[in-house]
Parts: C-alpha cells; structure tokens; sequence
C-alpha cells in the first residue's frame, strides 16, 4: 500500500467525502421543498401559479444539469451584476431547482395516486381543501412519494462529480489531485466507484425504513427483507409503480 | 322565490311528526358530457323522513345523493336544504351559483355513508371520528372524543377506538363510517348503497345499525339500496327511478306489494327472484 | 441585463454544430448500444444462466449506482494501458451506452413480467406452442409497456451527455464553455445551449406522453 502514497492525502479523501455528503444532502433538502411548493402550484385551479409552476417545471427538467449549473456559476453573476461568495452557492442553487422540478412530478403524481373516494369522504365531512391535503390526502401521498424521491436522491448524488468543473472541491475532485501527483487511477477509480456505490446503498436504507415507517401508519406494514433489498435507480423520467397503474 | 310547502304527514315509524320539505329537487338537471343522467328532476323530502330510492344502475339514485353531497357539479335547476338554496346563493332578489363558504355552511346540514367505507387509512378509529368535528365544527378534542366513544358504543364498536381500519372487517368499518358521519351532528344523512362491497354474513350488523338510528333519532335519511326487507322496513317513502325520472312513489307496502307502474313490475321483479 | 444579440447569432451555429455533430449523435448511437447491451443482460438473466447472469445482476446494480464522470474517467484512463486507443468520443458513447444497457436491462424485465399470467395460462390452455406466444401475444403486449420507458430512457440520456465534458468531448456544453471562455461573456453561449436543449427536449417530451395514453388506451 505504501506504494499509493495515501497517508498524507488521506484528510484530503475525507474532507473531500464530507464536501460531496453535505452538498447531496443541503441540495436534497432545498429540492425537496422546491419540489412540494411547485408540485402543489401546479395542481391549483387558478391559472396564474399553475403556469408559473409548469414553466419552472418544464425549464429545469429540459434543459441539462450541467447547462444549469454552469449557467448559475458563469453566467448569472454578470447578468445579474453580482458575485458568488462561494462556488457552491450556484451549484446548490442548480442542483436544487433540477431535482426540484423533477420531484415536482413526482409530488403531482403521487397526490393524484391517492383514490378519489379519500377526497370524496372528505369533502362529505365538510373538510376545508386545505384540511383534506394536509390531513388526508399527503399523509396517504407521501409513502407513495418515497420510492421516486429515493431515485431522484441517487441521480444527485450520482451528478455530485459535476462540481469538479466549478471549482467545488468534492470527492471526486481530491481525487483528480491525487491522480495527477500520485499517478495512479486504476485504483482510484474503482475505490471511488465503491465509496459511491456505500453511499447510494446507505441513503436507500434510510430511505426505505422511511417508508416502511410512513406505510406502517397506513396500515401497511412491510417485510424487513424489502428494506434491505438493493436496487439501483432509475433515471427521473419513471413514473412512481402506483401512479403507472392507476394512469 | 317560492315559497316552501307546508304539507304534513303522519310517520308510522319512530313516532316523529314531519314537517317543512328539508330537501327539495326544483327542476334539476344533470349531464355528464353527452349524457343527461336527470332531466328537470323535482321532489321533495320532508324533515324526520326516511326515504328509500331504488331503480336499475343508471336511473340517477345515486347521482341524486352526490349532487346533495356536492360531489358533482349541478347542471341546471336548483336544490333547497332547508331555506337554503345549496348550488346557489341569494343576493337581494336574485340567486347567483354559491361560493365555497356558502358551499360549506349549508353542506353541513349533510352528512354520507358510502359504498366502500372509505375510512382514512392514516387514523385509527377515533381519529377517523373527531377529525372533522375538532376542524370543522370547532369542538374540542375532550368533548369530540366523548361523543366519539358515544356514537361507537351506539355502532357496538367500543372497543375498537384505537383500532386501525385496516384491521376491522367491512362490516365493522362501515359501522365506524356511519358513526363518523352522525359526529358531525347532520340534518340529513345519505346512504348510498353501504352493504353492497359486504360479505352477506356482515350485512345484518349494519343494517341493524342501520335500523337502531331510525327507530332512536329524527334524522332525515335518503337511502339508496337493495335491501328490500331494510328498507321496507324503516321508509315512510320509497321512489322507483329509471332513466333519470320518478316512474313511481309511495309508502312501501304499496310499492312493494302492488306497483302500479310496469317498469316498477319489472325492477322489483328482477331483484326479487334473485333472492 | 446585457444581452448581445450580435453576438448570440454570431455563436449559435458554432453551438448548433456541437450539438447535432456530438449530442445528438452521441445519443443515437449510445442508445442503440443500450438498447442491445440491455437486451444480452436481460436475456442472459431471464435464462438464468448459471453464474453468468448473477455476475451481470451485480455489475447492473453497480453500475446504475454510481457516477458516470467516474465511469468515464475509468475507461478513459484504462484503455490505453489495455492497447485500446480511441477517441474520447467514442469512450463516452461506450459509457453512456453500457451505464443505460443496465437500465434498459431492467425495463425489459419489468415489461415482461407486466403482461399477466393469465395470458401464458390461456395460451397453454390453447395448446399454443412456446415459441408463436412469446412472438404474438407476450412480446406485443410488453413492447406497449416497455415503448414509453424506451423513450423516456432516451430523452434522459441525451440529457446527460453534457457529462462527457469530463473527458472533454466537444459536446455542445463543451463548445458553449470554451466560447464563453474566450469572449469572457457565457450569458449568451450557455443560454443559447440551454435553449437548444428545452427546444428538443421538450417538443420529445410532449409527444412521448401522447404515445404513452394512446398505448394506455390501446
């Protein structure tokens, strides 16, 4: 091992590990709340936030990742006549509004999932339409939710490498480092593929009991075999199970 | 405005004295896209009745109770609960289509028990029972759970409170259903077709629910089954719908026994022999 | 806002070239190694062949989990040491192409065992031979389920193929930086980029939609 010189790059590793956790996990939160502000706009009678919702919506999932964050990065300091503290703010800003937009879709479908005779009962019982949602409805939506936010979490993580190109010093920037003074990258890059791979598996576990957890209020216990199963992601465009069977 | 009519009748159940019309049909029409399901519909349902509406699947019964629920859009013509016009409003001389709040208010005369329960999976029980009594009615948590418990031993489900729906059979979900739309205290309560998701053998305990509420309370009740003994048994009207219209009415015995009416013949023909 | 419009128009066939000569190509091409990689792996697992279709599960799973800037630098790094020199255009097809042949590894599974059971039960039931009921019944009915995730795949990679601007293919993110970097004005270049991406993102969206209800509706 003293052939990969890895002691003193070490610290590097981990502080560059910790850059690329903290930046999933502060993007995958603001998405997650950009998610839910737009996905609920959109499903609004009144024609002014809906169209605002779908704009934003279609904007950041067809337009490229990188395009955006390139775009927050370079190209909105100038128009806008600022400038970043901090490279991560744009990315952050780039990676949150992409996810977003697409867990949006993923908000709006899974609402919708929930069976009309839910809404029905609610309305019988007189519940104001901000009570069925909050009350009724999301309880029921959000363990639908789940699965696709899951996915969509892995995507992020998995589009992390992109900050390298904006000057954010990230795993896998530490390990562009360590490849041009040390030389090596065979291992490199297979160590890197399996720090991601623990890392995806890690956020899937937290995911899934989430779930279980959110089903189990529902009624719906699941098997503690099904949490531990790994799958790997699929790319946004999937509509969550429930909602494909119902569509 | 017209005003309502104050004819009387005399039940021969529950001892109640009928008053004022509580729900009355004025010309209403109803189109889903192409198809008009009731065309310049009108009836009346007196306070303290209990009406029973039968037909064949199609003839608009059970539109009739989503449109006084006001889980469908009204096409035309009005619907009175009380004094109140429902899919409307009154300003000065003229009525205007109700805004939500008037929507609300007058809906809350209302309450309905539906076919497949549809109790909230993300509640237990009592929850499922004062949820809409603390929102909606503004009671507090003690004196919602109080009734709760109150309506659940009337349903013979005590003990069942903290019980998920999940794991009640139909039967008891459907008790723990009317019993949540009695704790908001309703005028009028629309039962649409509640033991045909049950298995057989759990019919009898709703309807002997069913029943106890009709012989103890004055509430309205418009009821659209196929339990000919049930509602024979506590209708002081049963309406014979096809295509949208009242082909027949009357008070069940006679309805039931001699119908008038072919088409009335044939229904009750049909759903008998299969019994 | 400063926007100049002598220059946009100055630069947009330059990013238009990138686009269709890179981009889009890459897509096509990376596609078409996907969607037959994934049916090999998809095969090859449904036959359960021996050891053979674990080792494809495992690199399946591995591979949709992890970054594909890493993938990338992978073979980019490592084929020159194997004696493979190619250019690193096509190094990003064969990484798009082998990262979505595991996707569509798994759509083709997921479509098959969509169609009910009860059509290979009726199908016995009419003694119809193996071979005619996965060409006339099964095989129709899962490509209607698989056609819209096909798409939807595609549409997903072309949006990742600014990802190959790791390894500096002259893709049209690549083309739009480097102009943005020499005029030191990037409002433009990347606006213009990003555009291009919604104009045929977006129209290829729509229609995939429409073709989803009306296989719903088939």
């Amino acid at each position: 091992m003293s052939d990969y010189n890895l002691d003193p790059w070490l610290d590097d590793f981990a502080s560059g590990l910790w850059v690329t956790i903290y930046f999933t996990l502060i993007s995958a939160a603001l998405a997650l709340v950009i998610a839910f502000v737009l996905g609920l706009l959109a499903r609004l009678k009144h024609i002014v936030p809906r169209t605002f919702a779908r704009i934003i919506i279609e904007l950041f999932r067809g337009t490229s990742l990188l395009v955006q964050l390139f775009w927050f990065t370079f190209a909105f300091p100038p128009l806008f006549g600022i400038v970043w503290d901090e490279p991560t703010i744009p990315a952050i800003i780039a990676f949150s509004l992409n996810f977003g937009a697409y867990g949006a879709e993923v908000v709006r479908g899974a609402i919708n999932a929930v069976p009309t005779p839910q809404w029905e009962a609610g309305v019988a019982l007189s519940l104001t339409p901000y009570q069925r949602m909050r009350r009724v409805i999301l309880p029921q939506a959000v363990p639908l939710m789940i699965p696709p936010f899951n996915n969509l979490l892995i995507q992020l993580l998995k589009s992390t490498p992109l900050i390298y190109l904006v000057f954010v010093t990230d795993f896998l920037t530490v390990g562009e480092l360590y490849r041009r003074a040390e030389g090596h990258y065979v291992f490199l890059y297979v160590a890197e593929l399996v720090v991601y791979f623990l890392l995806a598996y890690a956020f899937t576990l937290v995911l899934r009991a989430l779930e279980a957890r959110a089903k189990a209020r529902l009624g719906r216990p699941e098997s503690r075999r099904k949490i531990f199963s790994f799958r790997g992601p699929t790319p946004e465009e999937e509509l969550p199970e429930e909602e494909k069977a119902l569509a | 405005m017209a005003t309502p009519d104050t004819t009387t009748r005399h039940a021969t159940h529950g001892g109640a004295v009928h008053g004022q019309p509580l729900i009355r049909f004025d010309n209403v029409v109803k189109r889903f896209g192409d198809l008009t399901v009731l065309d310049k519909l009108s009836f009346e349902v007196n306070a303290g009745e209990r009406v029973t509406l039968i037909g064949p699947s199609g003839s608009g019964k059970t539109t009739i109770l989503r449109l006084l629920m006001t889980l469908e859009d009204l096409t035309g013509g009005y619907i009175w609960v009380g004094d109140q016009p429902l899919w409307h409003m009154r300003k000065g001389d003229k009525l205007v289509p109700a805004n939500q709040k008037h929507l609300r208010d007058v809906r809350k005369q209302i309450g309905m028990v539906f076919q497949h329960f549809n109790l909230f999976p993300n509640m237990t029980v009592m929850g499922n029972l004062i949820e809409a009594p603390i929102r909606v009615l503004g009671k507090s948590k003690e004196e919602a759970s109080e009734k709760g418990r109150e309506l659940l031993e009337r349903v013979g489900l005590e003990e069942k409170a903290d019980a998920h729906p999940t794991q009640l059979s139909g039967g008891q979900q459907q008790r723990v259903a009317i019993a949540r739309a009695l704790a908001m205290e309703p005028r009028v309560l629309l039962l649409d077709e509640v033991t045909s998701a049950l298995d057989p053998e759990l019919i009898a305990g709703v309807l002997g629910v069913l029943r106890d509420i009709a012989d103890t309370t004055d509430i309205t009740m418009l009821i659209v089954t196929h339990e000919m003994g049930f509602a024979r048994d506590v209708s002081h009207k049963v309406m014979m719908f096809d295509h949208g219209q009242i082909v027949e009415q009357g008070p069940p015995d006679k309805i039931f026994s001699e119908p008038e009416n072919d088409r009335t013949k044939a229904f009750l023909h049909a759903i008998l022999d299969e019994r | 806002m400063n926007w100049d419009m002598d220059y946009a128009i100055d630069i947009f066939p330059d990013i238009l070239e990138a686009f269709v000569k890179y981009t889009l190509w890459v897509t096509f091409l990376s596609s078409i190694l996907a969607a037959v990689v994934g049916l090999l792996f998809a095969i090859i697992r449904f036959l359960h062949v021996p050891v053979l279709s674990q080792v494809i599960t495992g690199f399946v799973e591995f591979v949709r989990s992890t970054p594909i800037p890493v993938q990338l630098f992978f073979l980019f790094y490592v084929f020159p040491d194997y004696g493979i020199l190619v250019g690193a255009t096509t190094i990003g097809v064969l990484c798009l192409g082998l990262h979505y042949a595991c996707y569509y590894a798994e759509v083709y599974r997921a479509g098959i065992e969509a169609v009910p059971k009860g059509q290979w039960e009726a199908a016995t039931a009419l003694s119809l031979p193996q071979r005619y009921t996965w060409q006339h019944i099964v095989l129709p009915q899962a490509v209607r389920i698989i056609l819209p995730s096909l798409g939807n795949y595609v549409i997903s990679m072309f949006k990742e193929t600014p990802f190959l601007f790791v390894i500096s293919v002259p893709e049209m993110v690549f083309v739009a930086k480097e102009l943005g970097a020499q005029s030191f004005d990037y409002v433009e270049p990347l606006t213009i980029a990003g555009l291009i991406f919604l104009a045929a993102s977006y129209p290829a969206a729509v229609a995939l939609r429409r073709l989803e209800k009306h296989l719903g509706h088939a």
